[in-house]
This record gives C-alpha cells, sequence and structure tokens, in this order.
C-alpha cells in the first residue's frame, strides 16, 4: 500500500469514528452551515462535537501549516480528505471568510507573529472575519475605494463607509481595504488592514435584497481607532503599507477561482433536465411535455457540462504547472451566468408553484428566494463585464481604450 | 485521468503543426478548388503524411500502424481543422479504421489496416439517405439472396465517396425505418456492378458525394458487427467520427478566433485600433470562453474513445453538440468583427465559415446531438 492509500484507510477510519451520525446527512444549504465565531449559536450537540474535533485533528483547515492549526496535510491528501468527505457525505465542519479569504492572504502575504495571532482562532471556528472591499462609489472600480486610514503614531485613525460587507453583522473581525496615501495614484495609496468589530465607530446596518435575506451589511467607520500592533509585533496591516492592492487582487482571483469552482453550486445540485421533468412532466414517448423548454434545458446541460469539463482542466492544467491566472476570470463568467440561466429554467419549469413565497408547501418560497440569490453572482467578486473586460486585456491582450 | 495532453501527444501536436503549417496551408485548399482537382485532395501529400504515420494512427503496429489512439488522431484532427486541410483522414483513418479495427474479423483487419495505414487505399463510410443526419431511419434495403444479400437503395453526404476504393454501407437486414435494430453494415467495392456515384460540389469544396445501390451483392464475409445489430457497430463507428469532427471543429474555430483577434488588433478606425473598443472586446471575450468549452468537451470524448470505447457515445455527442454550435459562433463572428473585407473570396476566413458550416451538419448537428443527451438523461 502506497502513502496515499495508506492516508486514504486512516482518514475513512477516523472520519468513521469521529463524525457524528446527525453530520452524515450530506445536507448543503446555506442554513445547514456553521460559521462559527463569538456569537455562533450551535444548532445542535453533534455540530459543537464535530466542529471540536475536525479542529483538534487541524482539518478544518486540513492544507494549512500545523503550527498554525492546520492539518499539514499535502495536496493530494486534502483532495483524498475531500473525497471521502463527499462520499460518507459528511458535512463540512466549518466554513468561512477566514478560511476561504483571509487566511490565504495571511498565508501569502503575513508575518509569522500575524499568521500565530489570527490563524489558529479561524481554524478553531472561535473568529468569525468578514471581508470589507467594496465602498457606495467604489464597486467595479475598487480601486477608487476612498475610506480614509491616517497614521496618528501609536495608531491608525479610520474613517468611511463599505457596503456589500457579508455578514458584518455576525462577524468578530473585518479584513478592510483602506486609502493610506490620498496623494498616490489610485492602485498606490491602499493598504489592507485589520480591525476588531468592537473597536468603538464600527458600526453594521444589514441590507434587505430582493430575495428577502439579509446577507450584505452596510458598515460604518466614524473615527476608528486601530492600534498600530494588535499584539506585540502582530501588525495591523497585512504586507506592505500601501501596497494592499497587490493583496486585494490575490484575494480577488482567488475568489473568483472559488466561485468559479464552485460553479454556483452546479457541481451539488440536481440536474435541470431531472428536474423539470417532475415539473412539467414527460410525454408518450417519455421527452419532456413541453418541447420548447426541452430545447432550452437540453442547450443548457450540454453547456453545463462543458463548463465542468472546463473546470475540471483547468485545475489538470494547473496542476500541470500551467497555472489559472487571468482564466480565473472565464470561470467566474461562465459559471455565474450558467448558474442565472440554470435557476431561470428551474423557474420556467416550476411555473405558478415557483412563486410561491410563504409557507411550507414551497418551504418559505425556497426556490423563488435562490432563483433572486442567483442574481448576485454575476455581480459580486467582479461583474461579468469586469471579467470580460480582465479577459479581453489580460489573456487577448487587445489595448486598452 | 488528467484533462490534459501528455508529452507525446503535446510533441504530436507540434510537429503536425509545423508540417501542415509548410505543406497544407489554406493556399492549398484554394488550389484543389480552383483547380477543380478531380481527387479533392493531394495524393502525394496524403502518402507524406502516412509515412509520418498519420493515416495509421489508430492502428496497432501489428497491422503496419502507430497506434497512438483517439487523442492522437484528434490533435491531428484539430491541427488540420486550424488550416483546412483536405485530406481522407476522417473518412479512412478515422471511420474507416474505427469500423475494422473494432467490428471487423481478422481477416478483413489484415487485408486493409495496413493498407490503410499506408494510405494504399481509400475508405469511405455511407450512412446518411435524408437531409438530416439519423442513422436508425436507414431505409436502404439487404435483401437476402442466396447466401447472401442485395443492396438496393441510395445514400447522401458521404465523404470522400467519388474517391473511396471501399465503401461501408448501412443497411436494413430487417425491421423497418425508425427502428435503431435490423441494421447491418457492409464492406463494398465502389467498382462493384450496380453501384453509382456522382460527386457532389459542396460549399466547403471539400469531398462529398451521393451514391445508389441497384442490387449490388454481398455476403456475410463482407458483414462488419453483427448481422441486424450492426446499430452497435455504427454507433461506435460513428461517435470516433463525431469526435473526429469535433476536434476538427475545434481547430477551425481557435484558428478562426486567432484571425479575429488579431484583425482587431491592426484595424484602425475613428481614429483608434477597433480591438480598444469594448463593444468589440466583450464580445471576443465571451467567445473566447466559448471556445475553451470546446477544448475540454473534445479532449474528454476522445479520452474516453481511449479508456472506454463502448461507453463513449454521450461525451462524443456532448463534444459534437458543443464543438458545432460554438465553431458556427466563432466564424460568424469572425466575418462580422473582419467587417467588409471577411466577405470576399480573397480573405480566408469565408473558408472556414464554409468548412465549419459542413463539419457541424455531417453524423447530426448541435440540435441532433442536445436531443440525444436528453434522451439518454431521460428526459
Amino acid at each position: 500500500m502506497n502513502d496515499l492509500e495508506a492516508f486514504r484507510k486512516d482518514a475513512r477510519e477516523w472520519l468513521d469514528v469521529n463524525c457524528p451520525r446527525e453530520m452524515r446527512d450530506g445536507a448543503g444549504g446555506e442554513e445547514n452551515i456553521c460559521w462559527g465565531g463569538r456569537n455562533w449559536k450551535f444548532k445542535s450537540k453533534a455540530q459543537k462535537d464535530w466542529l471540536e474535533r475536525m479542529a483538534a485533528k487541524g482539518w478544518t483547515v486540513p492544507a494549512w501549516p500545523k503550527e498554525y492549526g492546520g492539518g499539514g496535510l499535502s495536496k493530494d491528501e486534502v483532495k483524498i480528505l475531500k473525497d471521502e468527505m463527499r462520499r460518507m457525505k459528511i458535512r463540512s465542519p466549518l466554513e468561512s471568510f477566514g478560511i476561504w479569504m483571509l487566511g490565504p492572504a495571511l498565508l501569502k502575504y503575513g508575518t509569522h507573529e500575524q499568521k500565530a495571532k489570527f490563524l489558529p482562532p479561524i481554524a478553531r471556528g472561535e473568529i468569525r472575519w468578514c471581508q470589507g472591499y467594496s465602498e457606495p462609489n467604489a464597486g467595479s472600480d475598487l480601486a477608487s475605494l476612498q475610506t480614509r486610514c491616517e497614521d496618528k503614531g501609536d495608531h491608525w485613525l479610520v474613517n468611511g463607509q463599505k457596503i456589500w460587507t457579508s455578514y458584518a453583522d455576525e462577524s468578530d473581525w473585518i479584513f478592510v481595504l483602506v486609502r493610506t496615501d490620498p496623494k498616490a495614484a489610485k492602485h498606490d495609496g491602499i493598504s489592507f488592514i485589520l480591525i476588531d468589530m468592537t473597536t468603538e465607530g464600527v458600526t453594521t446596518k444589514p441590507i434587505k435584497l430582493i430575495s428577502g435575506k439579509s446577507p450584505f451589511c452596510e458598515t460604518f467607520f466614524d473615527d476608528v481607532k486601530v492600534p498600530k500592533e494588535h499584539a506585540p509585533g502582530v501588525n495591523a496591516i497585512v504586507g506592505t503599507i500601501n501596497r494592499g492592492w497587490d493583496v486585494a487582487k490575490y484575494l480577488l482571483t482567488h475568489e473568483r477561482e472559488m466561485i468559479g469552482a464552485g460553479g454556483g453550486g452546479l457541481m451539488g445540485g440536481r440536474g435541470i433536465g431531472e428536474m423539470a421533468a417532475q415539473y412539467v412532466g414527460l410525454d408518450e414517448r417519455g421527452r419532456l411535455s413541453d418541447p420548447m423548454l426541452r430545447a432550452k434545458v437540453a442547450q443548457a446541460e450540454v453547456d453545463g457540462w462543458a463548463f465542468l469539463l472546463t473546470m475540471e482542466r483547468l485545475k489538470d492544467e494547473a496542476k500541470a504547472g500551467q497555472g489559472m491566472g487571468a482564466k480565473s476570470s472565464m470561470l467566474k463568467y461562465y459559471g455565474t451566468e450558467f448558474n442565472k440561466r440554470r435557476f431561470e429554467l428551474f423557474m420556467d419549469a416550476s411555473g405558478s408553484e415557483g412563486l410561491e413565497w410563504e409557507g411550507d408547501r414551497s418551504e418559505d418560497g425556497k426556490l423563488a428566494k435562490s432563483w433572486l440569490r442567483t442574481k448576485a453572482n454575476s455581480i459580486e467578486g467582479g461583474t461579468s463585464e469586469v471579467q470580460l473586460n480582465i479577459i479581453s486585456k489580460r489573456i487577448l491582450e487587445l489595448p486598452d481604450a | 485521468m488528467p484533462l490534459i495532453l501528455t508529452e507525446e501527444q503535446e510533441m504530436l501536436k507540434e510537429s503536425a503543426r509545423g508540417f501542415l503549417d509548410e505543406k497544407a496551408p489554406v493556399s492549398e485548399l484554394r488550389r484543389l478548388r480552383d483547380d477543380r482537382s478531380e481527387d479533392g485532395f493531394s495524393r502525394s501529400l496524403w502518402k507524406e503524411m502516412a509515412e509520418m504515420g498519420w493515416a495509421g494512427i489508430l492502428i496497432d503496429e501489428t497491422h503496419g500502424g502507430a497506434g497512438f489512439g483517439f487523442v492522437g488522431a484528434g490533435v491531428l484532427a484539430e491541427e488540420m481543422g486550424r488550416t483546412l486541410t483536405a485530406s481522407p483522414f476522417l473518412s479512412t483513418s478515422i471511420l474507416a479504421a474505427t469500423a475494422l479495427n473494432k467490428f471487423a474479423g481478422e481477416a478483413m483487419k489484415s487485408e486493409y489496416l495496413p493498407r490503410i495505414a499506408a494510405a494504399d487505399i481509400v475508405m469511405a463510410l455511407a450512412v446518411d439517405e435524408g437531409r438530416k443526419h439519423g442513422p436508425a431511419n436507414t431505409a436502404m434495403k439487404a435483401e437476402k439472396s442466396g447466401n447472401g444479400f442485395k443492396l438496393s437503395g441510395s445514400k447522401t453526404f458521404v465523404a470522400d465517396g467519388h474517391v473511396a476504393d471501399k465503401i461501408i454501407v448501412a443497411a436494413r437486414t430487417s425491421g423497418a425505418p425508425g427502428e435503431e435494430a435490423g441494421i447491418s453494415l457492409f464492406l463494398v467495392d465502389s467498382r462493384a456492378k450496380g453501384v453509382a456515384c456522382e460527386r457532389t460540389i459542396m460549399v466547403d469544396s471539400r469531398n462529398a458525394a451521393r451514391i445508389s445501390f441497384d442490387n449490388v451483392p454481398v455476403t456475410g464475409e463482407d458483414l462488419i458487427g453483427e448481422l441486424d445489430n450492426g446499430h452497435l457497430a455504427l454507433e461506435g463507428v460513428l461517435s470516433a467520427g463525431r469526435a473526429g469532427l469535433a476536434a476538427e471543429l475545434s481547430g477551425a474555430a481557435q484558428r478562426a478566433f486567432e484571425m479575429t483577434t488579431g484583425y482587431l488588433k491592426e484595424r484602425t478606425q475613428f481614429g483608434k485600433v477597433i480591438g480598444s473598443f469594448q463593444a468589440l472586446q466583450h464580445r471576443a471575450a465571451h467567445l473566447y470562453c466559448e471556445v475553451e468549452l470546446v477544448k475540454s468537451v473534445t479532449l474528454k470524448a476522445l479520452q474516453d474513445l481511449d479508456n472506454a470505447f463502448g461507453m463513449a457515445s454521450v461525451t462524443c455527442s456532448l463534444a459534437k453538440a458543443k464543438a458545432g454550435e460554438v465553431a458556427k459562433l466563432a466564424s460568424q463572428e469572425a466575418i462580422q468583427m473582419h467587417g467588409g473585407i471577411g466577405m470576399t473570396d480573397e480573405y480566408d476566413i469565408g473558408l472556414y465559415m464554409k468548412r465549419i458550416r459542413v463539419a457541424q451538419e455531417m453524423f447530426g448537428d448541435s440540435a441532433y446531438h442536445a436531443d440525444r443527451i436528453a434522451r439518454l438523461r431521460g428526459y
């Protein structure tokens, strides 16, 4: 037995012994995610036990180094662990912006002191992070952000407003893009700073969306004093002062790969054809009884399948050392546009029943709300139009206007 | 298996590109067209390709081939798609070689496979009878006669039909048109009595023919695959052909797209390079994504043919559906973004549109294959 096979066997056994029954239902969906954080209320004892056991093992963040709370696993081992969890229908013990975004940024740009202070609480699910990027006047043109951050000797003074901060009202800390040099060219005066949400002057206000839900907030900073060091030797700013755009760009690329790789839930979701067959039924020849809808669904399934294979190919290319680079913009663009198309077809197929907004029959409008949620897919993390600009410039090398 | 080319396949691709750019650029297709070449391809060029192992790319070494598999064949088809190279590669080296390799007895294999590999023989597959592809609709009759059958009926859209020495014909030994069962495949000599061939000059200046059969005798020895169950062999051969065409379409789409972005960077209007206009940038960027998707589905189909031939039919349909649709889009966008010059015969882009139109129609267009996938998925 080679090392990887031995690892698979051990992982399988460990998961089988340690994962509570209740966490083996394969349940995905927003409502079943464990986000962690100071204010987190576990939905069950099983959820709490599962998080604690995985955290102790380092497997909430299996690829991170052991000294920062991770599992120290190789890429191949991480893949095996994920495969086994999927196979055993085991829920993820913990998801968070700390795991997805800040962790990778700190691992790449942080000092040892920053990693040692901030990574282990993320791995254990004790601190929940949110991301302060967009501003009311800095959306697609993110680098035009105006939130000021002034050097006041022993502390930084932050003033401004962020918007579309996911779950800011439930988070403990925020990583924020701020302007530390207002005189520099717009990409050059930005820094990446870490702020405790309980600091005086930080307030949040949820934004109600067309889906009826409020996953995003406005976050205000009024004369917020941020210590230069959060602990001895732990700088509040990550990376070099005024070079925060490098960190931001790295994270945006990372985010696009993630959104693309998730395909907006494409991987786990039910087939469009299967769902449509259930809703509108089949004719005597076994075909969808609405031929116009059937044609659209079949075309969409071709495109969706082709997209999944493209994600697979790009991952294989990246593994073979060819890197993904700006191609992450392609995944982001195509994946999110496809997901919107998929949900339009679900709505077409479900007819008037899919329009119900309240009540048990529709699970309180689950489909309609999901459909509306997808409309943000092609806006958040860089709009489709921004992705097309990136492809034009960086891949096709077309000139600037 | 990773969805990338192996080092060996990369090398094949590189050498194919070098060879085709030198020996078979688009100007060669123009020459064949303008000279009204009787063969519709260059026999000396085809011999050279055979010497490099291309004609026998799917044929194992014991039968004189290179044994490079379907991914290798796809790599060549893709490169020939870039240069619009006319050759019997699809008809003989993909379709006929697959039919013989996978479904013929040893006698037939050892008689023909070495000749295919050496480019000593051209073979064609005759399936379609109507305007649209639909193998189950085969109506051509194979009537029992003594120890064998007599073939009567007509075929159309037969690639390399008029230059083929041997034709693989799908005919009905039982059942009725519309049924899959009841079809059998026969190998017929193109000079046999009762075979009449009309070369059809097509929009792409490539070879095609209508062939009629009037009581042409065949025996059990000419059978490929099983009697009455020939649809299984036919499906396998068509899958290989569809993947090959998808690869060719992928190459043609990539080249048309490159020519278009090249033109966007060089053409100036309103005092600016037109590639700086966002209206064109976004169209080009979207097309880029679609072309990338085609590369993935094509490689997947070819790998499936190599790894699990009998299971590859669905991904071959996927590849043909996606490649056909995207290649059409690429050629349409190419002409629009080229503007007036794209409409001239002198400029090559029109030749891409013409070939893509034909290749996407052959062995089922995008609608045919999307419908097929829907049926296989139970809706």
